[in-house]
């Protein structure tokens, strides 16, 4: 067995901190540790933890952590920020609430930026979830900040995915609006502690009636404060129960396979991009067909089919 | 594959303000580069635990004075102990003379007062980075 390999399934920090780089950055050394550390990973629960900017995510993430310690686990967490456009650049900044988790060695933390369009994103963060799962964490927590559609597909990857609002009924709407009603299992209002709390609560209620029909688990409402440690051993038991939930009725298996199928999508589709629009053999036809595109000597959907007609020969 | 340059930003000790800090991460991001921002208060242990899991290729030092030098120098023996030679570790702030060639030997490869420019940062975190 390839050593790095090996030293993740140790549980060796610098090894999981490497792997995860490598899948990052596209390393073709990456590849090959995945293909060793798939038959060992399956076994962590993971959590996604997505809502507003600035709802206290990565606050009620560290205090689920440190309630997840307490119970015996031991945790791994991702926390993702958005990288810019422009620069190319992020300031990853979720560790800032976590300060008081780093010398746990129970617990991992990795921050991601979001990187470009051509992905890299949902399959790095794929992998680092396999990465800590098969290095040997009970648990993993994915953060993402939940606006857009990036967002929504990395929950595809959690067993069950938290949504976080706060107080202040223009966030819900704003969020229910994005569709990420769709992909709660459990809701949090966080900031209990402010004023509006129970109206949000009610209005989260009362649109959840709307979607609510016999026979579907109703999505539970709880509320937090996450900065005053509250709430938070009764979202854990929460989280149990849909656990249990899952479990008993089948759906884990389904949400592991469209977790996998989500990666494989995600796998192909990075390595086609890349064929194509990074490797030299494509590059001049490329070059040549937008010329001609734009020249109206040709339009883009038979370019499109042209390179793929080459590709597929 | 694109390597994406990571640096971590820390700042040791326990007095108050992170502005510059907080302005260099900035700086780093509008350059490109994928900037790890961990806050204040943070001791030896929790800056070299971070730099290990963020795999980071940079650890910049906010130096706000020399009071905590020995600090610094905890950060950079821990460093040195775990046999991270690849990582860049620089420090930025007011810092006198003699503690620059102190901290120079104990291994930080540049320090910056407080006239240097951002070009001059980004440029030499380029240049001295692991490959
Ligand atoms: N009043 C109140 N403030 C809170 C609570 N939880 C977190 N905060 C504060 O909300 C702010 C944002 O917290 P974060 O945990 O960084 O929020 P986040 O959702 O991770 O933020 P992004 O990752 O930037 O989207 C911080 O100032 C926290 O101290 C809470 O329960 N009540
Ligand atoms: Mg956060």
């Amino acid at each position: 067995m390839s050593e790095l390999a090996e030293r993740v399934l140790s549980g060796d920090p610098r090894a999981i901190a490497r792997l995860i780089s490598y899948s990052e950055d596209g390393d073709p050394r990456g590849a090959e540790e995945m293909k060793v550390i798939h038959p060992k990973a399956g076994n962590a629960y993971v959590i996604g933890v997505t809502g507003v900017m600035g709802a206290g995510k990565s606050t009620l993430v560290c205090e689920m952590a440190r309630e997840l310690r307490r119970r015996g686990k031991t945790v791994g967490i991702v926390a993702v920020d958005p990288t810019s456009p422009f620069s190319g650049g992020a300031l990853l900044g979720d560790r800032i609430r976590m300060n008081e988790l780093v010398s746990d060695e129970g617990i991992f933390i990795r921050s991601m930026g979001t990187r470009g369009m051509l992905g890299g994103l949902a399959s790095a963060v794929f992998d680092a979830v396999e990465i800590l799962d098969a290095s040997g964490k009970d648990v993993v927590i994915v953060e993402t900040v939940g606006v857009g559609q990036a967002e929504v597909d990395i929950i595809k990857i959690a067993d069950t995915t938290m949504v976080v609002l706060v107080p202040g009924l223009g966030d819900s709407i704003q969020t229910i609006k994005a569709g990420i009603m769709e992909i709660a299992d459990i809701f949090v209002v966080n900031k209990a502690d402010r004023p509006g709390i129970e109206r949000t609560v009610a209005e989260l209620e009362s649109l959840i009636d709307l979607s609510h029909g016999p026979g579907i688990r109703r999505v539970p409402v709880l509320q937090t404060t996450a900065k005053d440690s509250k709430g938070v051993t009764e979202l854990l038991d929460e989280v149990n129960a849909h656990e249990a939930y899952i479990r008993s009725s089948g759906r884990f298996d389904e949400r592991r396979k469209a977790r996998y199928q989500a990666e494989l999508v995600e796998i192909i589709r990075k390595r086609l991009m890349t064929l194509i629009f990074d490797e030299d053999k494509f590059k001049g036809r490329i070059e040549s067909l937008l010329e001609r595109i734009q020249q109206k000597e040709m339009d883009p959907y038979s370019a499109a089919e042209e390179i793929l007609a080459k590709l597929l020969k | 594959m694109v390597k994406k340059i990571r640096v971590l930003i820390a700042k040791p000790g326990l007095d108050g303000h992170d502005r510059g800090a907080k302005v260099v991460a900035r700086a780093l991001r509008d350059a490109g580069m994928e900037v790890i921002y961990t806050g204040l208060h943070q001791t030896a242990d929790m800056v070299v635990q971070t730099a290990i899991q963020e795999d980071v290729d940079v650890v910049g030092l906010s130096l706000l004075s020399g009071a905590h030098m020995t600090l610094f120098i905890d950060v950079l023996e821990l460093i040195k102990d775990r046999k991270m030679d690849d990582v860049l570790v620089i420090g930025g702030g007011i810092v006198p003379e003699g503690d620059v060639l102190k901290l120079k030997e104990a291994g930080m490869k540049g320090v910056f007062g407080p006239g240097t420019s951002i070009e001059e940062m980004v440029d030499f975190i380029k240049e001295n980075v692991r490959k």
